[in-house]
């Protein structure tokens, strides 16, 4: 029964680990974990040491050293010995924001990333976003780019607010 | 850069060349350009060739496998030893040189990446697969303000001939594929030279046709940065470039 009982301690590690892993914010989107936007691509146990997989958002994205050192910090505090691993394939997608991410990004006034259609113009072709603050589909983009690699910035014709929608990618 | 680098090694770093000399050129920007927009979108574009760079130089060094970080290839070489090509170096002029050079080198990278992709190297593939995304956003951003441009008023259309007619030669060095790029090819890990000027034609004529501008004929192509052979302004700006690692050795963030 000791092999039973020890494979039980390493889940239970293992679970420990991955829950105060997972529960990292963004330091960008405070309100966002590392879990719901879905760069936390896992967590292992590798002897005593638990190994924990990220992928950036964007390859120049300033953050991801400061996320991959929070995770590491986190699982320190939590009295675990931590390694950070950096995955880059396969590359992160806007799709690995988990549902209860987006809901959260809606609640903060950034409209989450929308579906793209199959066939899009080369230029002038970006769509119209989904205002987060009264639903309307009458806005416009004010610039391609914004605060962050991640946002860009639009208005909202209906309501008069200026929103970040987060771009996908 | 050694002689003895691997044919895949030579051609990383030529790839990360490109990307950080057109990120500070971006990155030049800054604070100086004719809206905050603009200010925002150069430094972000910047950013995404950068980080492209980051990873490409960590990679090299990985290849390389004596012990050099991203660091010693991005601030601490000489200027014949980046192989980045012309046309990236070029500095800024105006706002419409920016903008073509911009939309020359995305339109290239795209496809670029795409084959990258269908490829062999799983490390490059990593690199591409976050690439294809952001370099799209180049095309389009750059792409559009060509057209706004070209169809714009007759200032704005001036310069943007003035442009094509200065940078259009620069573009030959993109497709130009050496000894050290032709074994990467060979080898599976990176696409030919020639598939990739149908899609950059395909692109450019796009453009341009939305732009009211014709596409010239290179009688002269401007070739010389994959040797190492740069033009006068490279030095002022790997002087900026490298300024705080010459100036403070091994400082780190």
């Amino acid at each position: 029964m000791v092999n039973s009982a020890d494979s039980h301690k390493v889940q239970d590690t293992l679970a420990r680990a991955t829950a105060v892993a997972a529960a990292v914010e963004d330091p960008e989107l405070p309100f966002l974990t590392v879990h719901d936007l879905g760069i936390l691509r896992d967590v292992r146990l590798e002897g005593e040491v638990v190994v924990a997989s990220v992928s950036p958002t964007y390859s120049g994205c300033p953050a991801v050293g400061v996320i991959e050192k929070s995770i590491e910090q986190a699982l320190q505090h939590a009295g675990f010995t931590a390694k950070i691993e950096r995955v880059m394939s396969p590359p992160w997608s806007t799709q690995w924001i988990t549902d209860a991410g987006r809901q959260k990004l809606l609640e903060n006034g950034i409209a989450p990333p929308a579906e793209q259609s199959a066939a899009k113009p080369l230029l002038f072709g970006a769509r119209s976003v989904c205002c987060p603050f009264c639903e309307s589909v009458d806005t416009q983009k004010v610039s391609e780019f914004g605060s962050t690699p991640c946002k860009s910035q639009h208005r909202c014709n209906s309501c008069r607010e200026p929103f970040d929608y987060f771009k996908c990618h | 850069m050694a002689s003895d680098a691997s044919p895949l090694q030579q051609t990383v770093v030529q790839i990360a060349d490109d990307h950080l000399i057109l990120g500070h050129r971006l990155s030049q920007w800054c604070g100086h350009a004719p809206m905050l927009e603009e200010d925002l979108s150069m430094p972000n574009m910047a950013l995404d060739l950068i980080g492209q760079s980051r990873s490409l130089y960590t990679y090299a060094a990985e290849i390389e496998g004596l012990g050099r970080t991203e660091d010693d290839f991005a601030y601490l070489r000489s200027d014949r030893e980046y192989t980045n090509c012309l046309l990236v170096e070029r500095g800024n002029k105006d706002f419409a040189y920016t903008m073509l050079r911009q939309l020359y080198f995305a339109a290239f990278m795209q496809p670029f990446w795409q084959g990258v992709l269908a490829g062999t190297d799983k490390t490059l593939q990593g690199i591409a697969g976050k690439a294809v995304k952001e370099i799209t956003y180049h095309i389009r951003h750059a792409g559009e303000w060509v057209v706004r441009m070209g169809d714009g008023t007759e200032e704005s259309a001036r310069r943007l001939q003035a442009a094509i007619e200065d940078l259009h030669p620069y573009t030959e060095e993109l497709f130009l594929v050496d000894d050290a790029r032709a074994a990467c090819i060979d080898a599976g890990v990176l696409p030919s030279g020639e598939s990739l000027r149908q899609p950059w034609t395909d692109t450019i004529n796009a453009v341009f046709t939305q732009a009211l501008v014709e596409v010239p004929e290179i009688t002269y192509p401007m070739v010389g940065g994959r040797v190492g052979k740069h033009s006068e302004e490279f030095g002022f700006l790997l002087a900026e470039l490298q300024y705080m690692q010459r100036a403070y050795p091994n400082s780190q963030w």
